[in-house]
């Protein structure tokens, strides 16, 4: 496989965002990345843990989001270029470090946060637009709009960073972190780095030492002057640019992927000569200078960005403050309704936008084609929700969640939050989970709900979380439960990785991000030394993971931990063959006139479990199944066979 | 580097299947076959949460000139490399048009849907009959069925890169695709070449 450390200057290679991300910093000879994983951020890590020790660097998964930023800055104060990656989400939980950060500044060395939106939050339990973060906190913001654009940005904003003396922000989406696109090589520096932090302090000189933001107003003062000399760097930076005539009918202004929406509409509407586009790759701040140029190309100007009208508001505010144009033009974007406010976009949706705006029609096919095919699609594509894998232990532990309420019969209830067992929100998790918010806030929330008995309140409550984030966020919780005596169950559903972003290790593994055996934290010492009750369970032995379940439920006196642990299938299944060979005993299957009413496949719902409409039974489908030999353990008329391979 | 002449510029191809299929690997061999053959090559994917069990696509869009965006405007789709019949339509449907090349593997996955009696799967010669009405040209291929004779269904993905090169769209041939598949199936190379070679065979055999 090519990877992202070929030494081969000018060679073309096929990368996605985020290693095209990788790659910049490598070539910006970074000493230092660290993050906690996060869809659509986590390759840019991934890809260099992969490489850290032939290039010589340190890459690490952090704890979590606010860790991972305050290391990265401990190895720029000390000298080291370092870079800091994580989700849009991740960015709440780092913003409490950063703001401050923005106030003292970075060290010798330039540091660069790296945060991956995700439009229509393909991945994610919201889409929140991280641009705004550099204007709320006063950060310089670039977002590429491309691959190629993704390398060479993040070399650059290293040294953007350096001459500043302030954290950059390199924002980018999930088409461009996720998408494969062509990147051309460049140098990787040879260069060997000497880690030291700088102590000394002018006795003369009565600000205290560099990294303690204090006077924040003197502080703050001294960030807008860094921004300011950054505008100036945006004004002649090579990543904004314009394309099409000197006076176009209509201007379109874009960034990130949504410049390549916008090239790929105007040639599809074939108006190259009509329609001008300015994209912008320095976002905060403005390239003012270069705005002013452009803006007063056009009568018509569009505002083409995902999610909010981050350049819209912005471009309308400075054109409010600098009247330089002599008529102002009319505005069409988020606020006129011709771009959504909310979501991604693509071609198609500019497309339209731009033909609403100049009055065009657009046909892609014949209209007797678009509604026989659109006729088909109702009648022929049934549905395909997602759901667990096969051979999942997320299903077997919602299995038995599910059936430990119902026996416990009080209207109990979980609290959940993001990770793939998130899907316990549908029918995949038999629709167990009742509250999703962000990581750990389950919890959180059952902290709350477990101290409501003066109130009448007698449901069980169980939280589940992941065992990464177990490790992430709920640990504060937990103590703050232990504390104030809060009843609820906490269930951690350990299946050895972080599984929803590509199987990372955590601190439980045992393992690194460069792939060194290390301590184990250990959750069921740590939940022990923290004064909660404790039970391991293996999820797939449903019996007595539901009884524990019960047990637990019942007590009173503060939080109970149950931690339900079978390796994640995915991971097992690349390191060994499936433990049985399942199939349906064809006879002792009766199909519909059973009284389970097709518990297997209509409520048990694994997708290697099908039903047979011409025998009227269950089937296995052995492309698919993945031998656990759960379902074995559901029939009520043993029809389902395990066989020990 | 010269580029040969491609039939449309840019060319745009919709892998399509189902969650752990193997999409993500068909677009990259492909991907990376043709940037080495001196193409702008842009894949957008949808996976992520659609690693479990969902829809997933691949859009690649290859150009002799510029960089693409990662999604094929709807309608324009030239082929449809479809790993499941269902998921095929689906794409049909949307990108489809009446000059689209369909290449198909006809082993159905059920949903959980259909499973769980909420949705149902059509037969499925009613299915292949929808997809020839909305195609100009259709290959069958049984890369499942092939690929479990060689030993795996995963070896249905290197099958199904052969018939996509056999059908003569793209700029790639043996020369360009086997040294790709040797870098990204380094542990199973020889059986995969084998199942490429006979991919491309099923397709000359019409």
């Amino acid at each position: 496989m090519p990877t992202i450390t070929t030494d081969a200057p000018g060679t073309n290679q096929l990368l996605i965002g985020n290693e095209a991300i990788a790659r910049g910093a490598l070539e910006a000879g970074i000493g230092f990345a660290a993050a906690y994983p996060g869809t659509p951020s986590s390759e840019i890590i991934g890809t260099l843990a992969q490489v850290a020790k032939d290039m010589g660097i340190y890459v690490e998964w952090s704890v979590n989001e606010i860790v991972a930023l305050e290391a990265a800055a401990g190895a720029s104060f000390a000298g080291i270029r370092a870079l800091a990656a994580m989700k849009q989400n991740g960015v709440n939980v780092a913003c409490d470090f950063l703001a401050n950060l923005v106030m003292s500044g970075i060290g010798r060395a330039g540091l660069v946060l790296v945060v991956c939106d995700d439009p229509s939050a393909i991945s994610s339990s919201n889409e929140q637009d991280t641009r705004y973060v550099a204007k709320w906190l006063d950060i310089p913001l670039v977002e590429p709009g491309d691959f190629q654009e993704a390398k060479e940005m993040t070399k650059w904003l290293f040294d953007l960073s350096e001459e500043l003396g302030t954290i950059c922000l390199l924002r980018s989406v999930t088409r461009i972190a996720h998408a494969r696109g062509n990147v051309k090589l460049g140098e990787l520096p040879k260069i060997t780095r000497k880690a030291y932090f700088d102590q000394i302090q002018d006795i003369r000189n009565p600000m205290p030492t560099k990294y303690i933001p204090v006077p924040s107003p003197v502080r703050h003062f001294f960030q807008h002057a860094r921004l300011n000399r950054a505008r100036e760097k945006f004004e002649s930076a090579p990543f904004n640019r314009y394309v099409g005539p000197p006076s176009p009918d209509l201007l379109i202004v874009t960034c990130g992927s949504c410049w390549l929406y916008s090239l790929d509409a105007v040639r599809a509407l074939q108006l190259e000569d009509r329609v001008g586009i300015l994209k912008l790759g320095t976002l905060w701040p403005l390239p003012e200078k270069v705005l002013e140029e452009n803006l007063a190309r056009a009568r018509k100007i569009l505002f083409v960005e995902e999610i909010d009208p981050f350049i819209e508001q912005s471009v309308m505010e400075f054109v409010a403050g600098a009247p330089f144009l002599d008529r102002l033009p009319v505005f069409y974007g988020k606020r006129s309704g011709h771009v959504n406010a909310y979501g991604e976009l693509n071609p198609d949706m500019v497309i339209k936008a731009i033909s609403n705006i100049l009055e065009l029609t657009y046909q892609p096919r014949p209209l007797e084609y678009t509604s026989e095919a659109e006729s088909f699609r109702k009648s022929h594509v049934p549905e395909r929700s997602m759901t667990f894998c096969p051979g999942c232990p997320h299903r077997a532990t919602f299995w038995a969640i599910k059936n430990a309420l119902k026996l416990d019969g009080r209207g109990g209830f979980v609290t959940g939050d993001i990770g793939c067992y998130s899907m316990a929100i549908g029918p995949a998790g038999f629709l167990q989970v009742r509250t999703m918010h962000c990581m750990g806030a389950g919890v959180g929330i059952a902290n709350g709900l477990g101290k409501l008995d003066q109130f009448g309140f007698e449901q069980p409550v169980l939280a589940v979380v992941g065992d990464s984030t177990f490790y992430h966020a709920a640990i504060p919780a937990l103590i703050n439960g232990i504390y104030n005596r809060s009843n609820f169950v906490l269930v951690i559903l350990d299946n050895s990785a972080t599984a929803m972003t590509g199987f990372q290790p955590h601190p439980g593994t045992g393992m690194t991000a460069m792939g060194e055996s290390t301590n184990v934290v250990s959750m069921e010492a740590l939940c022990q030394a923290l004064g909660a009750r404790v039970q391991v369970c293996d999820p797939f032995d449903l019996k007595s993971a539901t009884a524990t379940l019960l047990e637990m439920m019942a007590e009173d006196g503060g939080p109970k931990v149950v931690i339900m642990r079978r390796e994640c299938e995915l991971v097992r299944s690349k390191k060994e063959a499936a433990p049985y060979k399942v199939y349906v005993d064809q006879e002792k299957c009766i199909g519909e006139c059973c009284g389970c009413d097709r518990l297997c496949t209509r409520v048990f719902l694994c997708p290697g479990l099908i039903w047979d409409r011409k025998s009227g039974k269950a089937k296995i489908d052995d492309v698919i199944c993945a031998g656990c030999g759960v379902c074995a353990d559901i029939c009520p008329r043993g029809a389902i066979i395990k066989e020990a391979r | 580097m010269t580029t040969r002449e491609i039939p449309k510029d840019p060319l745009n191809l919709v892998i399509t299947g189902v969650g752990g299929q193997g999409n993500v690997l068909i677009s990259l061999v492909v991907g990376r076959a043709l940037v080495n053959a001196g193409y702008f090559v842009t894949i957008g994917e949808t996976y992520g949460a659609s690693q479990r069990g969902g829809p997933v696509m691949s859009h690649v869009r290859v150009s002799r000139h510029t960089q693409y965006s990662p999604f094929i405007p709807d309608g324009c789709a030239d082929i449809i490399l479809g790993m499941e019949p269902a998921e095929t339509l689906r794409m049909l449907s949307r990108y489809g048009n009446p000059n689209v090349v369909t290449i198909i593997n006809p082993r159905p996955i059920y949903s959980i849907d259909v499973t769980g009696g909420q949705a149902s799967y059509p037969e499925l010669d009613e299915l292949m009959s929808a997809i020839k009405r909305l195609s100009a040209k259709v290959w069958v291929i049984n890369a499942t069925e092939e690929a479990q004779k060689m030993g795996s269904a995963m070896f249905a993905n290197s099958f199904l890169i052969g018939a996509l090169v056999a059908v003569r769209i793209l700029p790639l041939d043996n020369e360009s695709i086997e040294p790709v598949l040797k870098e990204t199936f380094p542990r199973e190379i020889d059986v995969n070449i084998l199942a490429f070679r006979r991919g491309m065979e099923l397709v000359r055999l019409g």
